[in-house]
Protein backbone atom coordinates (compact mmCIF):
# COMPACT_ATOMS: atom_id res chain seq x y z
CA UNK A 1 0.00 0.00 0.00
CA UNK A 2 1.29 3.47 -0.82
CA UNK A 3 1.19 6.35 1.68
CA UNK A 4 -1.35 8.20 -0.47
CA UNK A 5 -3.64 5.14 -0.53
CA UNK A 6 -3.31 4.98 3.25
CA UNK A 7 -4.27 8.65 3.57
CA UNK A 8 -7.33 8.13 1.37
CA UNK A 9 -8.50 5.09 3.34
CA UNK A 10 -8.00 6.62 6.80
CA UNK A 11 -8.74 10.27 6.06
CA UNK A 12 -5.23 11.54 6.81
CA UNK A 13 -4.45 14.96 5.39
CA UNK A 14 -1.77 15.19 2.71
CA UNK A 15 0.67 17.88 3.84
CA UNK A 16 3.20 17.11 1.10
CA UNK A 17 2.66 14.40 -1.47
CA UNK A 18 6.35 13.88 -2.30
CA UNK A 19 6.93 10.37 -3.58
CA UNK A 20 3.88 9.07 -1.69
CA UNK A 21 2.39 7.48 -4.79
CA UNK A 22 5.52 5.50 -5.59
CA UNK A 23 6.60 4.22 -2.19
CA UNK A 24 5.28 1.11 -0.45
CA UNK A 25 4.58 0.77 3.27
CA UNK A 26 6.04 -2.30 4.95
CA UNK A 27 6.15 -1.40 8.64
CA UNK A 28 5.27 1.20 11.26
CA UNK A 29 7.61 3.02 13.61
CA UNK A 30 6.50 5.46 16.34
CA UNK A 31 8.99 7.74 18.10
CA UNK A 32 9.76 11.44 18.56
CA UNK A 33 13.44 11.34 19.42
CA UNK A 34 15.24 11.77 16.13
CA UNK A 35 18.42 9.89 16.99
CA UNK A 36 16.39 6.93 18.15
CA UNK A 37 14.47 7.02 14.89
CA UNK A 38 17.70 7.13 12.89
CA UNK A 39 18.98 4.11 14.75
CA UNK A 40 15.83 2.04 14.66
CA UNK A 41 13.37 3.02 11.90
CA UNK A 42 13.52 0.79 8.85
CA UNK A 43 13.41 1.50 5.14
CA UNK A 44 9.78 1.73 3.93
CA UNK A 45 8.32 2.31 7.41
CA UNK A 46 5.41 4.63 8.13
CA UNK A 47 6.99 6.90 10.74
CA UNK A 48 4.50 8.45 13.18
CA UNK A 49 5.67 11.42 15.25
CA UNK A 50 4.68 14.74 16.81
CA UNK A 51 8.07 16.24 15.95
CA UNK A 52 7.34 18.54 13.04
CA UNK A 53 10.34 20.59 11.98
CA UNK A 54 13.01 20.60 9.29
CA UNK A 55 15.07 17.99 11.16
CA UNK A 56 12.14 15.58 10.96
CA UNK A 57 12.40 15.71 7.18
CA UNK A 58 16.18 15.26 7.25
CA UNK A 59 15.79 12.16 9.42
CA UNK A 60 13.00 10.80 7.18
CA UNK A 61 15.36 11.07 4.20
CA UNK A 62 18.29 9.51 6.03
CA UNK A 63 16.35 6.57 7.39
CA UNK A 64 14.53 6.17 4.07
CA UNK A 65 11.06 5.76 5.57
CA UNK A 66 8.20 5.80 3.06
CA UNK A 67 6.21 8.47 4.80
CA UNK A 68 6.01 10.74 7.86
CA UNK A 69 2.64 10.84 9.61
CA UNK A 70 2.27 13.78 12.00
CA UNK A 71 -0.13 12.82 14.78
CA UNK A 72 -2.02 14.82 17.44
CA UNK A 73 -2.81 17.58 14.93
CA UNK A 74 0.74 19.01 14.92
CA UNK A 75 1.66 21.24 11.99
CA UNK A 76 4.83 21.06 9.96
CA UNK A 77 6.61 24.43 10.05
CA UNK A 78 7.32 26.38 6.84
CA UNK A 79 10.97 25.38 6.62
CA UNK A 80 10.06 21.75 7.10
CA UNK A 81 7.44 21.91 4.37
CA UNK A 82 9.89 23.54 1.99
CA UNK A 83 12.43 20.82 2.66
CA UNK A 84 9.83 18.04 2.30
CA UNK A 85 8.88 19.42 -1.13
CA UNK A 86 12.50 19.78 -2.19
CA UNK A 87 13.41 16.26 -1.08
CA UNK A 88 10.20 14.58 -2.25
CA UNK A 89 9.22 13.34 1.22
CA UNK A 90 5.59 12.31 1.69
CA UNK A 91 4.14 13.96 4.82
CA UNK A 92 0.63 13.21 6.12
CA UNK A 93 -1.15 14.50 9.22
CA UNK A 94 -4.00 13.50 11.49
CA UNK A 95 -5.71 14.76 14.63
CA UNK A 96 -5.52 11.24 16.07
CA UNK A 97 -3.07 10.44 18.88
CA UNK A 98 -0.05 8.34 17.86
CA UNK A 99 -1.39 5.06 19.29
CA UNK A 100 -4.75 5.35 17.53
CA UNK A 101 -3.18 6.39 14.24
CA UNK A 102 -0.74 3.47 14.36
CA UNK A 103 -3.46 0.99 15.36
CA UNK A 104 -5.61 1.99 12.41
CA UNK A 105 -2.70 1.89 9.99
CA UNK A 106 -1.60 -1.49 11.35
CA UNK A 107 -5.09 -2.95 10.90
CA UNK A 108 -5.04 -1.75 7.32
CA UNK A 109 -1.71 -2.91 5.98
CA UNK A 110 0.06 -5.08 8.55
CA UNK A 111 -2.69 -7.64 9.09
CA UNK B 1 37.58 3.81 -8.29
CA UNK B 2 40.12 6.55 -7.73
CA UNK B 3 39.91 8.32 -4.42
CA UNK B 4 37.37 11.11 -4.03
CA UNK B 5 37.95 13.79 -1.44
CA UNK B 6 35.21 16.05 -0.13
CA UNK B 7 35.40 18.88 2.39
CA UNK B 8 32.57 20.55 4.27
CA UNK B 9 32.43 23.40 6.75
CA UNK B 10 29.75 22.95 9.40
CA UNK B 11 27.99 26.14 10.48
CA UNK B 12 27.70 25.93 14.25
CA UNK B 13 24.91 28.46 14.54
CA UNK B 14 22.36 27.00 12.19
CA UNK B 15 20.54 23.84 13.19
CA UNK B 16 18.52 23.82 10.01
CA UNK B 17 21.62 23.47 7.84
CA UNK B 18 23.02 20.52 9.77
CA UNK B 19 22.71 17.55 7.47
CA UNK B 20 23.96 19.26 4.33
CA UNK B 21 27.23 17.36 4.33
CA UNK B 22 25.41 14.12 4.98
CA UNK B 23 22.94 14.75 2.14
CA UNK B 24 25.75 15.67 -0.25
CA UNK B 25 27.84 12.58 0.58
CA UNK B 26 24.75 10.42 0.27
CA UNK B 27 24.15 11.78 -3.23
CA UNK B 28 27.77 11.19 -4.25
CA UNK B 29 27.70 7.58 -2.99
CA UNK B 30 24.45 6.96 -4.82
CA UNK B 31 26.01 8.23 -8.05
CA UNK B 32 28.92 5.87 -7.48
CA UNK B 33 26.49 2.95 -7.23
CA UNK B 34 27.26 2.13 -3.60
CA UNK B 35 24.85 -0.32 -1.91
CA UNK B 36 21.86 1.40 -0.21
CA UNK B 37 22.54 -0.19 3.20
CA UNK B 38 26.11 1.14 3.15
CA UNK B 39 24.91 4.59 2.08
CA UNK B 40 22.44 4.60 4.97
CA UNK B 41 25.23 3.80 7.45
CA UNK B 42 27.44 6.61 6.15
CA UNK B 43 24.56 9.11 6.06
CA UNK B 44 23.42 8.37 9.62
CA UNK B 45 26.93 8.38 11.08
CA UNK B 46 27.71 11.67 9.39
CA UNK B 47 24.41 13.37 10.25
CA UNK B 48 24.78 12.48 13.93
CA UNK B 49 28.30 13.91 13.79
CA UNK B 50 27.09 17.12 12.17
CA UNK B 51 24.35 17.52 14.77
CA UNK B 52 26.90 17.01 17.56
CA UNK B 53 29.14 19.69 16.05
CA UNK B 54 26.23 22.15 16.03
CA UNK B 55 24.97 21.28 19.53
CA UNK B 56 28.27 21.07 21.35
CA UNK B 57 31.06 22.71 19.36
CA UNK B 58 29.90 25.76 17.37
CA UNK B 59 30.63 23.93 14.17
CA UNK B 60 33.83 22.67 12.58
CA UNK B 61 34.79 20.86 9.42
CA UNK B 62 34.39 17.43 7.86
CA UNK B 63 36.73 15.63 5.46
CA UNK B 64 35.43 12.67 3.51
CA UNK B 65 37.64 10.22 1.61
CA UNK B 66 36.06 7.66 -0.65
CA UNK B 67 38.09 4.91 -2.30
CA UNK B 68 37.26 1.51 -3.75
CA UNK B 69 37.20 -0.17 -0.33
CA UNK B 70 35.89 2.31 2.20
CA UNK B 71 34.51 5.70 3.15
CA UNK B 72 36.64 7.53 5.71
CA UNK B 73 35.12 10.39 7.68
CA UNK B 74 37.05 12.91 9.78
CA UNK B 75 34.99 15.36 11.85
CA UNK B 76 37.02 18.06 13.55
CA UNK B 77 35.92 20.86 15.85
CA UNK B 78 37.37 23.37 18.28
CA UNK B 79 34.57 23.02 20.78
CA UNK B 80 34.72 22.38 24.50
CA UNK B 81 35.81 18.76 24.17
CA UNK B 82 34.47 15.61 25.81
CA UNK B 83 35.42 15.10 29.46
CA UNK B 84 34.63 11.41 29.69
CA UNK B 85 34.45 9.65 26.32
CA UNK B 86 33.37 6.32 27.80
CA UNK B 87 30.43 7.99 29.55
CA UNK B 88 29.53 10.01 26.44
CA UNK B 89 29.43 6.79 24.42
CA UNK B 90 26.70 5.32 26.63
CA UNK B 91 23.21 5.32 25.15
CA UNK B 92 21.01 7.83 26.94
CA UNK B 93 23.83 9.98 28.33
CA UNK B 94 23.46 13.54 27.06
CA UNK B 95 24.62 17.03 27.95
CA UNK B 96 22.45 18.69 25.29
CA UNK B 97 20.50 21.79 26.40
CA UNK B 98 16.68 21.79 26.60
CA UNK B 99 16.22 23.84 23.43
CA UNK B 100 17.98 21.09 21.50
CA UNK B 101 15.81 18.45 23.12
CA UNK B 102 12.70 20.34 22.07
CA UNK B 103 13.85 19.88 18.46
CA UNK B 104 13.97 16.11 18.93
CA UNK B 105 17.69 15.69 19.57
CA UNK B 106 19.64 15.18 22.77
CA UNK B 107 18.46 11.62 23.42
CA UNK B 108 22.03 10.56 24.11
CA UNK B 109 22.09 8.31 21.06
CA UNK B 110 24.38 10.30 18.79
CA UNK B 111 27.78 8.75 19.50
CA UNK B 112 26.37 5.26 19.90
CA UNK B 113 24.55 5.60 16.56
CA UNK B 114 27.84 6.71 15.00
CA UNK B 115 29.64 3.69 16.43
CA UNK B 116 26.85 1.32 15.41
CA UNK B 117 26.87 2.58 11.83
CA UNK B 118 30.64 2.59 11.31
CA UNK B 119 33.07 -0.31 11.06
CA UNK B 120 35.76 1.60 12.92
CA UNK B 121 35.49 4.68 15.08
CA UNK B 122 38.10 6.61 17.02
CA UNK B 123 37.60 9.73 19.14
CA UNK B 124 40.36 12.14 20.14
CA UNK B 125 39.23 14.87 22.48
CA UNK B 126 40.90 17.42 24.71
CA UNK B 127 38.78 19.50 27.06
CA UNK B 128 38.94 23.15 26.04
CA UNK B 129 40.67 22.36 22.75
CA UNK B 130 38.29 20.31 20.65
CA UNK B 131 37.29 16.92 19.36
CA UNK B 132 38.22 14.83 16.33
CA UNK B 133 36.10 11.85 15.39
CA UNK B 134 37.37 9.40 12.76
CA UNK B 135 35.04 6.82 11.26
CA UNK B 136 35.49 4.21 8.56
CA UNK B 137 32.70 2.44 6.75
CA UNK B 138 33.68 -0.42 4.43
CA UNK B 139 32.04 -0.54 1.02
Amino acid sequence: MTPIELSEKLGFRIVCEGDGRERDLHGIYCCDLLSVVMGRAKTDDLWITVMANINTIAVAVLSDVSCVLLSEGVQLDAQGLQKAKAQGVCVLSTELPTFEASSKAAALFLS
Amino acid sequence: MSAIKLHYDVDGTDFTRAGEASASVKKTLRQLGVRPDVIRKVAIALYEGEINMVIHADGGFIDVDIDSEKVSLALCDHGKGIENIELAMQEGYSTAPDEVRSLGFGAGMGLSNMKKNSDEMRIESTVGVGTNVYMTIRL
